[in-house]
Parts: C-alpha cells; sequence; structure tokens
C-alpha cells in the first residue's frame, strides 16, 4: 500500500505550499523578527538602522507613563469584566435553560451582539452615554430618574470612562459566554437532577452541588479565553473614545502597541515589539495560573 | 395542612420562580436590544429634531429618510461598503482554497513528515495577532502595499485554526469512498472536487459564513494598512465619519450610517443563525 502512494510525498507539499507560504510570511518569520526588532536599540524605519542591541527598548517601554496607564487601565478591565462578564452570563444560561417558551427568540436576541461591528455599535454607545452642550444623553435622562446629577461618560471623569468601557465589553462579550454556557447546561445529564429532587433537594443547592461542578470545565474555558480576550481589548476602546486614546487616558496595552506602530505618535517598532512580547508575557503567565487553579478547582 | 394545600404552594412558588426568571431574562433582552432600538430612531430623526430634544424623546413621529440619503452622499459611505464586499468576497474566497488544500493534504495525502508538520501548525494556533502584526506592517510597507487589496488581503487569507477544523471533518468521510475512487481511476483533486467538498459542505458554509463575519468587523489591520480614505473598509469609515465626517455634530446622519453598516450581518445571522451558533460555540473567535 506505501509503495504505491509513494509518489504523492511531493504532491501534498503541493497542496500545502499555499498555506505554509502564507503562514511562513506572516506568522512565523514576523514571530522571530518581532523578537530581533524588541532587542535593535534606535531602530528607524525609513533608513533601517539600529545602533546596537541591548535591553533599552524594554526600559523604556517599562518606564513610560502612558504604558503604565495603559497597563493599569486593562488590568482594571479585565479585572472588573471578566467576573462580572462570567457570573451574569451563568445566571442568564441559568435561567434560559429553566423555561422552555422563547428561549429560542431570547437565543436570538442575545447573540446579536456578536454579529455587529463593534466599532459601529460602539458609536451608539457613546452617543447614549454622552453629555453635550444640547443634550445631557440618555444615560443621563435615566440617572436622573433616581435623583443623580449629570455626568459626562465620555469625555468626563476617569471612573465614568471605566465604567462605560466595562459595561461596553460585558455587552460584546455576552454571546459568547452565554452560547457556551446554555450548551454546557443542556448537557448535564437529567438523571442527576432527578435523583437530587428525589431527595429533596434545594434548588439553590441543587445549582451548587450539582450544575455548577458538572459544567465547570466550561467556565474555566470561558475565564481563560476572557482573560485572554480583555487583555487585548482595543477596537471597543477605539469605539467609544476615538483614536486619541493617551489624550483621553484610556488607552490599553494593545492600544499602546498600535500607537507606537502607527499614527501621530507612531514610527517605533521595536518600542511596539517591546510591549507587544511584554503583552504576551502577561498574557502566558495568567493563562498558566488560571490553568494551575483549573487542575486543582475543575471537577472531570 | 392536607396533599392538595402542599401541591397548590408548590405551583405558586413555581410560578413566581418563572416570572421572576422571565423578567430577568427580558431585563438582560432590553439592554442587549436597546442600543439596536436607538440607533434606528435616531437615524430616522431629522437634524433639528435631534438637536432639539434636551430631553431624548423615546419615539418619533416624523420618521425621515433625509439621514440616510444623506451617508451616502456627504461621506463615502458607498464606497466603504463596496470595498468591505471586495474585500471580504475575496479574503473569504481565497481563504476557502488555501485551507481547503492543507486540510486535504493532512487528512488524506500521505508525506513524510506529516504530523510533525501538523503538530507545528497546530501550535501557530497559541500566537497572538498582536505579536506578528508589527513585522506584518513593516513588511506590507517595504513591499509598497499600503493603500491596497492586496496589503489588505494577504495576512488574512490562512487560518489554522480552520484547517484543523476542516481537517477533521474530512477525515469522518469514509475510506471506501477514497479507495473506490481510486480503484475507478480517479486522480485526488478529482476526488477532492468531486467527493469530498459536496459532503463537507456545511462545515465549509459555516466556515465562510464566520470568515465573513471577521472581515466585515475586521479593523486593526485595515486600519494600519489604509490611510487613503479610497481604501477604508466600513470600520474605519465609521471611525473616520465619527471624526471628520458630517460636521461632527449631525448625529443623526451618523446613526444612519451605523444602520446600514449593521444591517447587512444581522441579516446574515437571522439567515444562518444555527448555523452561525454552531459555528462560533465550537470555535468563537472574540470574547
Amino acid at each position: 500500500m506505501k509503495k504505491k502512494f509513494s509518489g504523492s510525498g511531493l504532491k501534498a507539499w503541493l497542496y500545502l505550499l499555499p498555506a505554509v507560504l502564507f503562514l511562513g510570511v506572516f506568522m512565523v518569520y514576523p514571530l522571530i523578527d518581532v523578537f530581533v526588532y524588541s532587542f535593535e536599540e534606535g531602530y528607524n524605519s525609513a533608513s533601517q538602522t539600529y545602533f546596537g542591541t541591548g535591553v533599552y527598548n524594554y526600559s523604556y517601554v517599562l518606564h513610560d507613563p502612558y504604558f503604565l496607564q495603559a497597563v493599569k487601565n486593562t488590568f482594571l478591565l479585565v479585572i472588573i469584566t471578566v467576573p462580572l462578564s462570567t457570573g451574569i452570563a451563568l445566571l442568564i444560561s441559568a435561567g434560559l435553560s429553566s423555561v422552555k417558551p422563547l428561549r429560542n427568540l431570547f437565543q436570538t436576541v442575545y447573540f446579536l451582539p456578536y454579529v455587529t461591528n463593534t466599532l459601529a455599535v460602539g458609536l451608539v454607545f457613546m452617543i447614549l452615554f454622552k453629555k453635550t452642550a444640547y443634550s445631557d444623553g440618555f444615560i443621563n435622562l435615566i440617572l436622573s430618574w433616581f435623583g443623580a446629577s449629570p455626568v459626562d461618560f465620555i469625555d468626563g471623569p476617569y471612573w465614568a470612562k471605566m465604567f462605560v468601557l466595562c459595561f461596553y465589553t460585558i455587552w460584546v462579550v455576552m454571546p459568547f459566554k452565554i452560547l457556551i454556557l446554555t450548551s454546557a447546561l443542556s448537557s448535564v445529564n437529567r438523571q442527576y437532577y432527578n435523583a437530587a429532587r428525589v431527595d429533596g433537594t434545594s434548588r439553590f443547592r441543587i445549582f451548587m452541588r450539582i450544575t455548577l461542578p458538572m459544567i465547570s470545565p466550561m467556565i474555566f474555558y470561558l475565564i481563560i479565553t476572557g482573560f485572554i480576550g480583555a487583555f487585548k481589548a482595543y477596537s471597543d476602546v477605539v469605539a467609544l473614545f476615538g483614536t486619541n486614546l493617551n489624550a483621553a487616558e484610556m488607552n490599553t496595552i494593545v492600544g499602546y502597541v498600535y500607537d507606537m506602530l502607527y499614527g501621530d505618535s507612531g514610527g517605533y517598532p521595536s518600542y511596539a515589539s517591546a510591549a507587544a512580547i511584554l503583552l504576551f508575557a502577561i498574557v502566558l503567565t495568567i493563562t498558566c495560573i488560571n490553568l494551575l487553579i483549573s487542575r486543582k478547582k475543575v471537577h472531570y | 395542612m392536607d396533599y392538595r394545600q402542599i401541591e397548590q404552594k408548590a405551583r405558586t412558588r413555581k410560578t413566581v420562580q418563572s416570572v421572576f426568571t422571565y423578567f430577568f431574562l427580558a431585563f438582560w433582552a432590553v439592554i442587549v436590544l436597546f442600543p439596536f432600538y436607538w440607533m434606528i430612531l435616531t437615524s430616522v430623526k431629522s437634524y433639528g429634531a435631534y438637536n432639539s430634544e434636551y430631553i431624548p424623546k423615546f419615539y418619533t413621529l416624523s420618521p425621515t429618510l433625509q439621514n440616510y440619503a444623506e451617508a451616502f452622499s456627504a461621506v463615502s459611505l458607498g464606497r466603504y461598503l463596496l470595498n468591505t464586499v471586495v474585500f471580504t468576497v475575496i479574503t473569504t474566497t481565497v481563504m476557502m482554497i488555501v485551507i481547503t488544500l492543507a486540510a486535504f493534504a493532512f487528512a488524506r495525502l500521505e508525506f513524510r513528515g506529516k504530523n510533525i508538520v501538523f503538530l507545528l501548525f497546530l501550535s501557530l494556533m497559541m500566537i497572538p495577532n498582536e505579536l506578528v502584526i508589527i513585522t506584518n506592517f513593516v513588511t506590507v510597507t517595504n513591499l509598497n502595499m499600503r493603500n491596497t487589496f492586496a496589503g489588505l488581503i494577504l495576512p488574512s487569507v490562512t487560518s489554522v485554526f480552520y484547517i484543523y477544523l476542516l481537517k477533521e471533518n474530512f477525515e469522518q468521510v469514509s475510506d471506501s469512498l477514497y479507495y473506490a475512487a481510486k480503484v475507478d481511476g480517479t486522480s485526488d483533486f478529482k476526488y477532492l472536487l468531486k467527493v469530498l467538498i459536496p459532503i463537507s459542505k456545511p462545515t465549509l458554509i459555516t466556515i465562510a459564513i464566520l470568515k465573513v463575519i471577521e472581515c466585515w468587523n475586521s479593523y486593526v489591520w485595515p486600519r494600519l494598512i489604509t490611510d487613503d480614505e479610497k481604501y477604508f473598509l466600513v470600520s474605519n469609515g465609521i471611525q473616520e465619519i465619527r471624526e471628520n465626517g458630517f460636521g461632527r455634530e449631525n448625529i443623526p446622519a451618523m446613526m444612519a450610517a451605523v444602520v446600514v453598516i449593521s444591517v447587512p450581518l444581522i441579516v446574515l445571522f437571522l439567515i444562518f443563525r444555527n448555523k452561525i451558533m454552531a459555528g462560533v460555540s465550537r470555535g468563537g473567535l472574540k470574547g
């Protein structure tokens, strides 16, 4: 058999050629190159020359107040949105699987944010939250019903801007989490529930002792992907606050990388590379920690 | 307390619980839907009416399509849409060809080092885009491909994940079909074209739809690679409109543009709802 197909070795590579070529040029080479860039000091993108090699780029980035601001924003965003969105998604999915009529309709509605353009809908959020000279905006109208004074959520105080960003981020990531958790919940064997009900176990206890452990692998999957996704936040921030994120004090690490690369403050691929590698190191560390915890806590 | 009373009590409790659940579900549905309602509502308010509302109104009695006309005439929304369609169609088509060929090689053909190569492919899945985009930006700039469709398209025509997904799918097709085709003297390529692709059509369609969504919403790479408005995609277009178009304050026209950009994907989603949701749960891209 083997001999018969021996001529197909070359042919197989021919089938693979386009994929290998594209991956080589746009993934493998850049992956090596980004490390090279990050150690080349004083790289000039116009003349493609540099003075020497070393860790100066890293130290520059780590001492750049804009980068520190971006790190702070990103960490805040991650710490707030990942637990909140996972928790709310869990509640919604539990609610969804306990009802029959209208379930499909709700599922369809909940999934809508996934298929919308982040930039476009971000603009709607900006308008809902923005306070201008002509109008306090919709959210401030709601707040005024409860007697609160108007706040400019887009150009106002830091906590207000962070609140909008977290709110929008949660709105955007929710569809994926609800989808995963709903299918996880529906795959739990009904016999466990029936057994618990015969024993007269309360609903809350059933949820804590049966449902949660059974779907814990999926919850951890969502937490890990949630961490990774939130650390890479960028386009939703641009959608809300515009492209000049440093001025708005709302930059993220990924935003910092792109600002270093391109735009008014751009032209420094070395700094961008150093920042990108730092981001990758942070994400890798946190993912490893998550995996370690999940190995201890997750019930398989 | 007799049996009837206990049953009555249990039923009441169940009703209360489900009312509460529905209330909660409806509340989240309102949060999800409200921005869509608001963007459609604002897009049909006239410029004058919108700006005179110090307290925003939740409805309008005199809807107008004027803003839509303006969105297509005052800024180049039509061009952005056309660019995005061209970008999406070419990227998706080329990617489908590339990944089908690669998945076929991994699933069906024998060659030395196959397992190692496949392992290397899989390990590429862990590489975040942010890490490679810097060099790609420099590469494309040096090749003078900024502000061209080639520069926009080329870096995103392969996806290791989709190769993996498709390979799994191809491998489920029974071996006997392949040997039967071989006995009939069918070439490998013809087998791929006439047997494998028709059988795997559902998966291929799912992948294509997911890629279309990804293309339609892509923002970062197009922003880096285009600064000429002639090559803007919708995401960059909307950002441009926000920062420079319509004299900044014409929010109803802006919302009309947002509606126009959002509608195609929502229609696509409503048509292929089950396929998209099944595809996303197998390997989500966002979130």
